[in-house]
């Protein structure tokens, strides 16, 4: 516990509108490493798969540190909106 | 050397394991136990159906040629699936919401229910998946070769193209077995599901299997391995940047467009948490299926001689190595790649031919009225079930007659770039409020008629389809019109070149064309309720007025849904209002709510023109449009507030008006039922009185006439004393001091009792009955002898009542949880809307002439007998003549037993 309150109240809910934005920028910041190889055109075939894959599991990585807890969000918001109520039969 | 016999046999033990596995999924569904079905995991591995046999077999063989690009095959759904927050997730929650069945379904749905979107897109699909499903075929059967041209004696070679037919023939099987089983009213088929999810582990496991021997066994580990590919051929990364945008992007779009990929991603998630967990899980998986491709690849160069065809290394390399057992396994998981894609491919595919093709051709031949005899269920199921037939065989017939010996990688390329069609629509349809049906036809048009310009036709070989001066040359010369080098742009790579243009113009078309042309209120409405999936709370409404009569609407749906699903719904939409019966008010939300039902089983536009025969033609409100505009969003969600309430006041009016009515009714019903009643009294009395008098004056009277007479005053008071007893009997009910005589029994019998009463003696007419004895086989506890009083006044009733020609009774029995349900339905013309409400009120009669002596207790005295046994009788509309259905517990509740103190 710091001895200051916090300015920012919403803490969690803050945090969590950046996560949903890193969730957007990932897919990008994706697309931007896996166009990196363009730079230097290719290369030992050796290399390509060492950055290739090497990328390709960061992104995993990163993507499941993300999902795990936006996947909690959905589940809150929907039950919020009714969207949740929708499995059974009416 | 593995026996070609051994081989069969565990193959089909393995095509066994499926369908056990398939069975008891679909069993665990339908019991509604779905506990692990429902897993995040399970959905994560059914989406591994993108990875086909031309995965399994191609991308060794593309690595072999093409080093490192076959990784942009993976490598664009992985960004597809790690951007789920942009696309995915919107995608699913409108599935979710409009109920989609297909991808043809959601395009169509979008663009104001347009079913001629409905079959672009589905035509598009079928031409596009054909080849796909070819290329599956020729991978299996090309494993078998392998496995058979090693055998010790070249006597059993089998032949190639019985093989293809043998596996397409039992793949049409399976999938006919479990994708349609039942129509659905979300379009899920858990058994194909559970199935595929297997399917993946074994590719997987097979994939990595053959890796890890490669690697550790072959090699001695990574650095080796690394050390190899160095050496190789491919060890320079020759990358063409063209095509390694191209196949990413291509990839990606695949991913979200092809019918299969839509099936598993969006129609058969049942939770959008699961993509959460897919979203990472999914390029885990991935991930490790082209970890090892490379190392394969490399190894088998090395190893095996020149000129082995590479697409089938992963099989080749092991049997070269002795290694049998991997080998067997590298084969299974060949065989589970290319079947879990086709199930899938063809459910798919069967469901859009059907919505959107057979529906409404069979609804335009069936003439105006949706309403007519006969099961759509079973029109639908039998249209699937042809559809996957033809599916497959068109599949087969391209194997047969492609022939050629083109590397996997080429045709998977050509489908890809087919379905990728669809995107700027898709895309649109999502994002951009302003896309149309004209811009999206006009965009779908043309990009795949440059698709089957520049790639389709060509990929068929040169001379096949297009004469070789066409292709060099241009039609008539014309040089820009070049299929591979579109207004004069040569030199381009001819996938890049084909997908670029095809793309581009079809982007084009679809902006243009929309920006043109102007939107319909469907579709404004629809477009509105797409894009803005996560602000609408309730959905706008498409339909006003309550012109439809809810007996039709109960009618219709019961033909589509199952009648007795079609029943629930309308019971508990009509609980929901405040009434009882099946038969709600006609309300503009109902109608949305059953068109959305109707949805999940036929798609959107058929649903949509089958209500709208009923309703009579859809129309959008002023409000409604006024819902599209965000700017009086606020305005109007405050008197949308007022509006739903004065429509729930004017409800409770209408309710109490219907409840006077019913008094007022009541009331005059009771006059005359008392005039009835002392005319019913009078007329024996006096016949009695007149008699009897005869009989004191006239004391000459032969012996002969006095019986004569004083048998017709016996018969008046046992007249008199029936329908006193009624009386009686119905106040005794009424006040709940009934005893009731439980007792075990079966159904049959009673049933039996009944119409043994019924129809002895005078009473006996030319009413048939049709029973369904095996069904009756039911015990229960009860009062056997006032529910047998029950039948035997509901069959009277049928006796006095049906005014059919030949008149006939059908009586069924089913139990539904804890109570039994038996309907007794006749042919005649059944009983107006208007008096349902009244039949059981005990002073009720429909017609006044006393027909048969009764007195308009017999329903009444039922209900209260029911009421006592702790069930109801009820009267069930829209089955073609007058039914009743009386509903039974199997065992008396505490209450009954007792006899109840509080019925009315």
């Amino acid at each position: 516990m710091s001895r200051r309150s916090p300015i920012f109240l919403a803490r969690t809910g803050y945090r969590l509108r950046r996560l949903m934005d890193a969730a957007r920028i990932l897919p990008a910041a994706g697309a931007f490493l896996f166009m990196l190889p363009l730079l230097w055109g290719g290369g030992a075939t050796r290399n390509g798969i060492i950055f290739v894959f090497g990328v390709w599991f960061g992104l995993i990585v990163v993507a499941a540190l993300i999902a795990v807890p936006l996947g909690g969000q959905l589940r809150s918001t929907g039950d919020e909106d009714g969207q949740g109520g929708e499995d059974g039969p009416v | 050397m593995v026996p070609f016999n051994l081989l069969v046999l565990v193959c089909l033990l393995y095509v066994l394991l499926l369908f056990l596995i398939a069975f008891a999924a679909a069993k665990r569904a339908e019991t509604g136990q779905l506990g692990w079905l429902r897993s995040p995991w399970v959905y994560t591995l059914s989406l591994s159906i993108y990875c086909t046999a031309w995965t399994f077999y191609g991308a060794v063989g593309y690595a072999a040629r093409s080093g490192l690009e076959y990784v942009t095959i993976y490598l664009g759904p992985t960004l597809v699936m790690v951007g789920w927050w942009w696309f995915l997730r919107k995608l699913v929650r409108v599935g979710r919401t409009q109920r989609v069945t297909s991808i043809a379904d959601l395009i169509s749905s979008r663009y104001g229910k347009s079913n001629l979107l409905g079959v672009i897109v589905t035509l598009m699909a079928v031409i596009g998946t054909t080849p796909y499903i070819a290329l599956q075929l020729k991978s299996v059967t090309l494993s078998f070769a392998v496995f058979a041209s090693n055998q010790p004696e070249g006597g059993t070679m089998p032949d190639l193209n019985a093989t293809a037919l043998w596996v397409a023939t039992g793949l049409a099987l399976f999938t006919v077995l479990f994708g349609t089983r039942n129509l659905d009213a979300n379009e899920r088929h858990h058994g194909v599901v559970t199935a595929i999810a297997l399917e993946a582990i074994v590719k997987l496991a097979a994939l990595l299997a053959v890796g890890v021997f490669v690697v550790w066994g072959l090699a001695e580990g990574p650095a080796d391995m690394l050390a190899r590919i160095d050496a190789s051929p491919v060890s320079g990364w020759d990358l063409r940047g063209g095509r390694w945008v191209t196949l990413i992007f291509l990839s990606a779009v695949a991913f979200i467009s092809l019918p299969r990929m839509f099936q598993v991603l969006v129609v058969e998630n049942s939770d959008e948490r699961h993509l959460a967990t897919a979203s990472w899980a999914f390029p885990l998986y991935l991930f490790l299926i082209s970890l090892f491709v490379v190392p394969i690849a490399v190894t088998g160069l090395a190893v095996l001689p020149a000129g082995t065809n590479p697409d089938l290394f992963v099989l080749t390399l092991p049997l070269s190595q002795g290694a049998e057992g991997l080998a067997m396994l590298a084969f299974l998981g060949g065989f589970s790649s290319a079947t879990s894609m086709v199930i899938v491919a063809a459910i798919a595919l069967s469901t859009m031919v059907s919505n959107h093709i057979v529906m409404p051709v069979w609804l335009s031949l069936r003439g105006s009225r949706a309403s007519m005899s006969g099961d759509v269920r079973g029109v639908v199921l039998q249209a699937r079930r042809l559809s996957i037939g033809a599916i497959l065989l068109l599949g087969y017939l391209y194997f047969r007659f492609s022939g050629g010996g083109e590397a996997l990688a080429a045709i998977g390329l050509i489908s890809f770039a087919g379905v990728a069609q669809v995107l700027p629509a898709l895309v649109g349809g999502l994002f951009w409020r302003g896309a149309t049906r004209n811009g999206a036809a006009a965009g779908l048009l043309l990009g795949f008629a440059v698709w089957a310009y520049t790639m389709f036709i060509p990929s068929f070989g040169e001379s096949a389809l297009m004469s070789a001066e066409l292709l060099t040359e241009g039609p008539f010369a014309i040089g820009w019109l070049r299929p591979h080098a579109l207004f004069g742009i040569g030199g381009l790579d001819p996938l890049v070149h084909a997908v670029f243009w095809s793309m581009t113009l079809n982007t084009i078309a679809f902006v243009t064309g929309s920006l043109l042309s102007f939107p319909g209120p469907m579709e404004r409405l629809q477009g509105a309720q797409f894009v803005n999936v996560f602000d609408h709370t309730g959905a706008a409404r498409g339909w006003s007025g309550g012109a439809a009569e809810a007996e039709d609407l109960l009618v219709m749906s019961q033909r589509i849904l199952g009648s007795k699903e079609a029943q629930a719904l309308f019971q508990a939409e009509a609980r929901s209002q405040g009434r009882g019966g099946y038969l709600p008010d006609v309300t503009p939300d109902f109608i949305e709510r059953l068109e959305r039902e109707l949805t999940g089983s036929v798609g959107a536009a058929t649903a949509h023109a089958m209500l709208g025969q009923i309703v009579g033609g859809s129309s959008v409100s002023v409000q409604d449009l006024m819902a599209v505009a965000d700017e009086t969003a606020q305005m109007l969600e405050y008197s949308n507030r007022l509006e739903a309430k004065s429509r729930e006041l004017a409800r409770t009016a209408r309710q109490l008006r219907d409840a006077n009515e019913k008094l007022t009714e009541l009331s005059v019903q009771k006059d005359a039922f008392l005039s009835q009643i002392s005319h019913e009294l009078r007329t024996p009395m006096t016949s009695i009185r007149a008699f009897s008098e005869i009989l004191l004056q006239d004391g000459a009277m032969s012996a002969a006439k006095q019986k004569d007479y004083a048998g017709i005053i016996h018969d008046e008071t046992i007249r008199l004393t029936r329908l006193l007893d009624d009386l009686l009997d119905l106040s005794v009910l009424e006040a709940g001091q009934v005893q009731l005589n439980i007792q075990s029994a079966n159904l049959r019998d009673i049933l039996d009792r009944a119409l043994v009463a019924t129809q002895s003696g005078e009473r006996a007419t030319g009413l048939r009955i049709f029973r369904d004895v095996a069904s009756e086989d039911i015990e229960l506890q009860t009062d056997t002898d006032r529910l047998c009083q029950v039948f035997i006044n509901l069959i009277s009733n049928a006796q006095k009542y049906c005014d059919a020609a030949s008149p006939e009774l059908r009586i069924r029995a089913r139990s539904s949880g804890d109570h039994l349900e038996v309907d007794l339905s006749d042919n005649g013309c059944g009983i107006p809307e208007k008096s349902q409400d009244m039949i059981f009120e005990k002073f009720s009669r429909l017609s006044d002439e006393a027909r048969a002596g009764g007195a308009g207790l017999g329903l009444a005295i039922c209900r209260e007998i029911m009421l006592n046994l702790g069930g109801r009788v009820e009267y069930l509309p829209g089955q073609g003549g007058a039914a009743f259905r009386v509903i039974v517990p199997f065992a008396p509740g505490p209450a009954a037993a007792q006899g109840p103190s509080g019925a009315s």
